[in-house]
């Protein structure tokens, strides 16, 4: 098992889910991927998006105007 | 077919492509939905930018879509391939820049290469007949299945039966019978549709999801393709272009300047790739400053900025200019009174 960080920093909806979308491409199920982000409209469209595609967001927290989600990679992946 | 049919649905966030996916489904069609981001699509920035609108729900109407449809959904960045598109449209502009024919037709075409490399077996789009002046019309939508290449692997659910049949169809993939006649502009059957399907609370996007199709974003893109010369982008200039007040007092310079604090905070981040001016005597805007200015030109700026600051009636308002090294100095100014800034400079 692998973990990532992916930096979304000042990159605005949808780019850091794109970011996201093909990192988690290189990863296998059970990997994790840590995607720090600016735009609040990841906390919304990252879990949407790990939702739909069978992925899981198992933490997120925000600090110093940063959104860090952590996404672990699904076995559809 | 000895396996279920499997296709693409082009997803704009809307209620045509939502529907359309939802009648593929109902025939036993393996859905999967394709997103295009293109740099121009409107939900998410300004909502991002803009401190107002920060505390408004926010969605993604791409991904909720592909939720409501319980279907997968893959989000293409077509950034750089798609500047050709914006810049030469073969088949000419709509009532701004927005090249809807040869978008549609890009876009149909990329599905195509992404049903050829994932084994999918068509394409579909919630386009119906005459509901676009430019890119659904009777005329365009044969133009659109045949420039793209996608030919007979493209149906539309919505108005199929209006349309000659598909390979779908022809094969008995799907049943053309329990396809749809739309036609016009009318919203009426989408909504009968969609209330037939349990479907609320979908965005219905008025004059569409582009800033292409926006007329006071397209004199933007107009300006910064005359001003550079030719006609060219990075992102950071389309971002920045909706965002501010952009004001040209000379062909060689323009102001960006902060409506409020959101946008203030979001130019700030370009203040290492644009000298900035920002007021110290008074609140007021942060600026950028597109181009190289003189001294002259510097003073006119600042006289600009301040206007815009709650110092506009004082005799002096002092501010910082920045310049994008780093290196700053103060200056005091007057602020330019309404009354001397032509119309033409504000676009």
């Amino acid at each position: 098992m692998s973990r990532v960080r992916l930096d979304c920093r000042r990159l605005l909806c949808p780019l850091p889910v794109i970011r996201l979308q093909d990192r988690v491409e290189t990863l296998a199920p059970g990997d994790l991927v840590e995607a720090v982000c600016t735009d609040p409209g990841v906390l919304n469209d990252i879990p949407a998006w790990c939702r739909i595609n069978g992925h899981a967001v198992l933490e997120r927290r925000s600090e110093q105007g940063e959104f860090i989600l952590l996404v672990e990679v699904g076995a559809g992946a | 077919m000895s396996r279920q049919p499997k296709a693409v649905a082009l997803i704009s966030g809307g209620l045509d492509s939502l529907l359309a996916a939802r009648v593929m489904q109902e025939q036993g069609v393996h859905v999967e939905g394709i997103n295009f981001y293109t740099g121009f699509c409107v939900e998410g920035h300004t909502h991002a930018i803009r401190k107002r609108d920060r505390n408004r729900p926010k969605r993604n109407n791409a991904l909720w879509v592909a939720e409501q449809l319980g279907i997968k959904l893959h989000i293409v960045d077509i950034v750089e391939e798609y500047k050709q598109v914006v810049f030469n449209p073969r088949h000419g502009y709509g009532a701004h820049l927005n090249p809807c024919l040869d978008c549609k037709i890009f876009m149909v075409r990329k599905a195509l290469e992404w049903i050829r490399a994932r084994d999918f077996d068509f394409i579909i789009t919630g386009e119906v007949v005459g509901q676009r002046p430019m890119s659904q019309r009777k005329e365009t939508m044969p133009v659109v299945a045949e420039e793209s290449g996608a030919q007979d692997l493209l149906l539309r659910p919505l108005c199929a039966r209006n349309l000659p049949p598909t390979l779908p169809e022809r094969e008995g993939w799907v049943d053309r019978e329990r396809l749809y006649d739309f036609s016009g502009r009318s919203r009426k059957p989408q909504m009968e549709l969609a209330r037939h399907f349990g479907f609320e609370d979908y965005a219905q996007p008025a004059g569409g999801c582009c800033f292409l199709t926006d007329a006071q974003y397209s004199v933007k893109l107009a300006d910064l393709w005359k001003a550079r010369g030719s006609k060219q982008y990075e992102m950071d200039d389309i971002m920045l272009l909706k965002v501010g007040r952009h004001l040209r007092p000379a062909p060689h310079f323009k102001l960006i300047i902060a409506r409020e604090e959101g946008e203030g905070n979001f130019l700030r981040g370009y203040r290492s790739q644009y000298d900035s001016l920002t007021t110290l005597s008074h609140p007021g805007p942060l600026a950028l400053i597109d181009g190289e200015v003189n001294e002259r030109e510097l003073e006119l700026a600042a006289r600009l900025v301040a206007r815009y600051s709650q110092g506009r009636e004082s005799e002096r308002v002092e501010l910082e200019y920045t310049r994008r090294g780093g290196e700053s100095r103060r200056l005091e100014v007057r602020p330019l009174p309404a009354h001397e800034i032509p119309r033409e400079w504000i676009l």
